[in-house]
C-alpha cells in the first residue's frame, strides 16, 4: 500500500517535468498568446489603426437648434436599429430656472474610457486614432460596458434588430457594424467608413447648422458642413470650450462650446462675449 | 408509486433498523425516503421547470423578454447574482472560523451551512450567465478574457471558491460516506457507487483521522480569504464604475457585511426547518440557536453600521450626482422599498434578535394587551382617514401636512403600545422570535440588492428634460428565472440533505454534543413550549 502511493506519487512528478519539458517551446507561445489580452486596452486584431490621425469633434451648442438632423442622418447611415439613437439630442433642464439648451450626445471616444476597461472580453476597444470600437462578433452582451458609461451612449440589441435587404448583403465589419445582430452592444462610431475616405461622419454632414465639426487633432484643423474649417487650438480655446463631466477624468474626444456663444468665428473674443452678456 | 420510487431511488428499512441509536436519530432521511418527499421533490422540479422555460422563451426573443431595457440594463439576474452569492458566505464562515477558534458547538449546523454555501454557489454562478445576451459566447470569458474587467475577477474567484467550498463540504463527510458505504447496503447500486467513490478508501485509521483534520485546518485557513475575496470583487462590479450610488470606497466590506449576515440568517432558516423536518431537536438545541442569534445580531449590526456609513456620508452633502439617486431612495420612488428595508429588515431583526437574550421585562407585562377587536377597528380608521385624506388632498385641495402629523403620531403611539405588548409574547418564544427575524433579513437581503442595482440605473448622468426615470418592471420571465432558481437552489439542498446526514454523524458521536450542552453563558428564561434538552 504504501510503496503503491510512492510508485504514484513518483509517476506523477515523472510525468509532469516530462511533459513540462516536452511543452516549453509551446508553452512559452501559449503563455504569449494568453498575456496579450492582459496588455491594457492593447491592439485589437481587428485594429487597422486608422492611419496617424487622431479624430476629434466639437459641438457648438450655440448653434445647435435641436432639430434632431444629426440623429436622422446618422440612423440612415448606419441603418440603426429602432429605439437607439446613436447621436442623441438631449435637451437640458437648468434646475430651477425657466432655461434650456439643446445638447447633442455622440459617444465621446473617451481617451480613458470606462467601458473599455471593464470589457472582459476586449470586445470593446480603443483604435489608434482615437475611436473606440465594438467587435460584435466576440461581444457577450455582458452590458458591463453600458453600467460604466456615463454618457449613456451605449445600445443593447434586445431582441433580433429587423433588417433589410440592403443591410443584410453587407458583410460585417467592425468599423459598420452591420448587419446588426441580437444580444449585442452598439454606438456611434465616429463613421470609420466615410472618414477613411476623406468624407465627413454623417451626422456633421447632416447638420443643417454647422452646429458640429470634425477633424484631426494632429492636423489641428476641424470642418463643418457649412464648409467651415478652422483651427483647433484656436478654436477651443476662444469658444471656452470644455468636454462633458470632464471631472470624471474619462477624456473624451468630443469638446463643447457654450451654448450662449453669440459667434463661433475665431475672431470673437471671450471676452466680448462675455461683455455682451453682462450688458444683454 | 411510493414502493417503486423506493426501490429506484432508495430507501431501505432493513437497513435502517441494524442502525444504532444515534445513526438512527440522524440517518432515518437518509434511508428511509417517504411520500413527503417525493412530493417536494415534484413540486420543486416543477417551479425549477417553469425557470428552464422562461430561460428559454429568453433565448428565444432575446433579453427583449425582460423588462430591462438600455436605461436600466441591469435586473432581477444581477439582484439575484449577488444575493445568491452573499447567502453563500456562510458555510466559510461557520465551518471556518468556529472552527480556528474551536467552538465545538457548531458541529451539528456546519454542514447545514456548508451544503447552503455550495447549492447557493451554483445558482449564484448561474445567474450573470443567464444574463448574458450572448451565452453561446461565454467561453470567449476564458479564451479572450481580460483579466483588468471585474467580471474576470468574479469568475476566478467565484470559481475558486466554489471548487474549495466543495471540498470543504466533502472533506467532513468522508467518514460518513464510508459510514453509508459500510451500513446502506441495500441501497440503489447508483447511491452505493456514490457512497463507495466519496468514501475515498476511509476506514477510520488514526492516521487517517489525523489527515483529515489535517486537511480541514488548511481548508479552514484557505477558505477564508477567498470568501472574503468572493464578496468583494462582487461588489466590484458595481464599484468599479462611476456611477453615482455604485462609485463608493467601502463597497467591498459593505457587501461582504452584507453577505455574511445574509447567510447567517438563512442558516438560522435551514435549523429550523431540518429541526422540524428530520426531528433533529436532540441535535439543535436552544442553545445554537442563542448563539446563531448572537452571530447574526453582531453581522446585522456591522451591516447597518456599513449602511450609516454608506448613505449618511452622501445624504449630508446631497449634491452633485448623488443628489438624484438619493432622493429616489429617501422621498421618491424607492422610499417605500427603501425604508421597509431599512427599518423592517435591519432595525426591527436587530431588537428581535435581542429581546429573548435579555431579562423579562416584567413591567411590561402589565400593560393591557389590546384585543383583537379594538386592533382590528383602530386599523380601519387608519386606513379610512389615509383614503379620506388623499382624496381630500386631490380633489379638495386641503393640505394634509397637519393631519399627516396627527396620523404620525397617532400612528406611533398605536404602534409603539401594540409592539410593547408583542415583547413578552416574544421573550417567552426565543426559536421563533429568532426565525422571525432570520426571515426579515434574508428578504431584506434580496430587496437590498435590488435597491442597490436599480435605483443607480434609473438614474444616468444626464438626463432629458422629458425624462421621467426609467421605469424598470420585471417580466414573468424574470420573475419565472428567479422562482426557478430558488426552487433549484432548495432542490439541491435538500436532495443533498437525503443523500448524506445534514448532521454530522461521526463529528456530533464522540460526546461533543454533551459538552458543549454544559450552563449557556447567560441565564435564559426556561420558555414555554419549547423543549431543550440541554437545560
Amino acid at each position: 500500500m504504501e510503496d503503491r502511493r510512492l510508485n504514484r506519487r513518483d509517476f506523477l512528478k515523472l510525468t509532469s517535468l516530462g511533459a513540462a519539458a516536452a511543452l516549453a517551446p509551446k508553452a512559452e507561445a501559449a503563455l504569449r498568446a494568453a498575456i496579450k489580452p492582459l496588455v491594457a486596452n492593447g491592439p485589437h486584431p481587428g485594429d487597422n489603426g486608422g492611419g496617424a490621425h487622431r479624430w476629434v469633434m466639437v459641438i457648438d451648442l450655440a448653434r445647435c437648434d435641436g432639430c434632431g438632423e444629426c440623429t436622422k442622418a446618422c440612423s440612415a447611415m448606419h441603418l440603426v436599429p429602432p429605439g437607439q439613437e446613436w447621436i442623441k439630442v438631449y435637451n437640458i433642464e437648468h434646475e430651477g430656472l425657466a432655461a434650456s439648451h439643446f445638447f447633442p450626445r455622440p459617444c465621446m471616444q473617451c481617451d480613458n474610457p470606462p467601458c473599455v476597461n471593464v470589457c472582459p472580453v476586449g470586445a470593446s476597444y480603443k483604435r489608434s486614432d482615437g475611436i473606440v470600437l465594438i467587435d460584435q462578433e466576440v461581444c457577450i452582451g455582458c452590458r458591463f460596458c453600458m453600467a460604466a458609461c456615463p454618457y449613456s451612449a451605449r445600445y443593447f440589441n434586445w431582441a433580433e434588430p429587423p433588417h433589410t435587404a440592403r443591410e443584410l448583403s453587407q458583410s460585417y465589419s467592425v468599423e459598420t457594424n452591420i448587419p446588426h445582430r441580437k444580444g449585442v452592444v452598439e454606438k456611434c462610431l465616429f463613421c470609420p467608413a466615410l472618414t477613411s475616405k476623406g468624407e465627413l461622419p454623417a451626422c456633421v454632414t447632416g447638420c443643417p447648422m454647422g452646429a458640429i465639426y470634425f477633424g484631426d487633432e494632429n492636423e489641428n484643423a476641424v470642418t463643418n458642413s457649412l464648409g467651415e474649417t478652422l483651427s483647433l487650438s484656436d478654436f477651443l480655446h476662444d469658444g471656452a470650450a470644455h468636454r462633458h463631466l470632464e471631472e470624471l477624468g474619462t477624456e473624451p474626444r468630443v469638446w463643447y462650446l457654450p451654448p450662449r456663444t453669440q459667434s463661433t468665428s475665431t475672431q470673437s473674443q471671450p471676452s466680448a462675449v462675455l461683455l455682451s452678456g453682462l450688458e444683454g | 408509486m411510493t414502493a417503486l420510487l423506493a426501490k429506484l431511488l432508495g430507501s431501505s428499512t432493513e437497513d435502517f433498523d441494524k442502525l444504532n441509536t444515534h445513526e438512527k436519530a440522524l440517518l432515518r432521511p437518509v434511508f428511509v425516503w417517504g411520500r413527503g418527499f417525493y412530493l417536494t421533490v415534484a413540486f420543486l422540479a416543477l417551479i425549477f421547470g417553469f425557470g428552464v422555460f422562461a430561460y428559454l422563451t429568453q433565448l428565444r426573443d432575446g433579453l427583449a423578454a425582460t423588462g430591462m431595457r438600455d436605461t436600466v440594463s441591469w435586473g432581477l439576474y444581477i439582484i439575484n447574482f449577488v444575493f445568491f452569492i452573499g447567502i453563500s458566505h456562510v458555510g466559510a464562515l461557520l465551518s471556518s472560523i468556529l472552527r480556528l477558534t474551536g467552538a465545538k458547538w457548531r458541529h451539528p449546523i456546519t454542514r447545514m451551512a456548508e451544503s447552503i454555501t455550495f447549492a447557493a454557489l451554483l445558482f449564484g454562478a448561474l445567474m450573470p450567465i443567464i444574463d448574458l445576451g450572448r451565452p453561446e459566447r461565454m467561453f470567449n470569458l476564458i479564451f479572450s478574457g481580460r483579466i483588468q474587467s471585474p467580471i474576470l475577477w468574479d469568475i476566478i474567484s467565484i470559481t475558486t471558491y466554489l471548487a474549495g467550498s466543495s471540498l470543504f463540504l466533502l472533506l467532513p463527510l468522508i467518514p460518513d460516506m464510508a459510514l453509508l458505504r459500510d451500513k446502506f447496503i441495500h441501497a440503489p447500486a447508483w447511491r452505493r457507487w456514490i457512497y463507495r467513490i466519496l468514501s475515498f478508501g476511509w476506514t477510520g485509521t488514526p492516521e487517517q483521522h489525523a489527515r483529515l483534520d489535517r486537511a480541514m485546518n488548511t481548508m479552514a485557513v484557505l477558505i477564508l480569504p477567498i470568501a472574503v475575496m468572493v464578496h468583494t470583487v462582487v461588489s466590484w462590479i458595481f464599484a468599479m464604475t462611476l456611477r453615482p450610488g455604485w462609485n463608493s470606497t467601502i463597497f467591498g466590506p459593505y457587501f461582504v457585511a452584507g453577505a455574511l449576515a445574509s447567510g447567517a440568517a438563512s442558516v438560522v432558516l435551514a435549523m429550523v426547518v431540518f429541526r422540524k423536518m428530520y426531528r433533529l431537536e436532540e441535535f439543535i438545541t436552544l442553545k445554537h440557536f442563542k448563539y446563531m442569534a448572537a452571530l447574526v445580531l453582531t453581522l446585522n449590526l456591522a451591516y447597518i453600521y456599513f449602511n450609516i456609513s454608506e448613505y449618511v456620508t452622501l445624504a449630508y452633502k446631497m449634491e452633485g450626482a448623488e443628489k438624484a439617486v438619493l432622493a429616489s431612495l429617501f422621498s421618491g420612488q424607492f422610499a417605500g422599498l427603501f425604508w421597509m428595508t431599512q427599518v423592517l429588515g435591519l432595525i426591527v431583526p436587530a431588537f428581535l434578535l435581542v429581546l429573548p437574550m435579555i431579562k423579562p421585562m416584567t413591567w411590561i407585562k402589565r400593560l393591557r394587551v389590546l384585543p383583537p377587536m379594538l386592533l382590528a377597528a383602530i386599523s380601519a380608521l387608519f386606513l379610512g382617514a389615509s383614503l379620506a385624506t388623499s382624496f381630500f388632498n386631490t380633489f379638495i385641495g386641503f393640505d394634509p401636512s397637519l393631519v399627516a402629523l396627527a396620523f404620525l403620531l397617532g400612528g406611533l403611539a398605536f404602534g409603539g403600545w401594540a409592539t410593547l405588548t408583542l415583547i413578552p409574547w416574544l421573550q417567552a418564544r426565543p426559536i421563533p422570535t429568532f426565525v422571525i427575524a432570520a426571515a426579515l433579513i434574508v428578504i431584506q437581503a434580496w430587496l437590498k440588492r435590488f435597491i442597490i442595482v436599480v435605483p443607480v440605473l434609473e438614474q444616468p448622468f444626464i438626463t432629458d428634460a422629458a425624462f421621467e426615470g426609467a421605469l424598470y418592471n420585471p417580466t414573468w420571465v424574470e420573475w419565472g428565472i428567479t422562482a426557478g432558481a430558488l426552487a433549484g437552489f432548495l432542490l439541491v439542498y435538500l436532495i443533498l440533505s437525503r443523500m448524506v446526514p445534514i448532521v454530522s454523524v461521526w463529528e456530533t458521536k464522540h460526546g461533543e454534543v454533551e459538552e458543549t450542552v454544559s450552563g449557556p453563558a447567560h441565564a435564559l428564561p426556561q420558555p414555554a413550549g419549547v423543549s431543550s434538552p440541554e437545560v
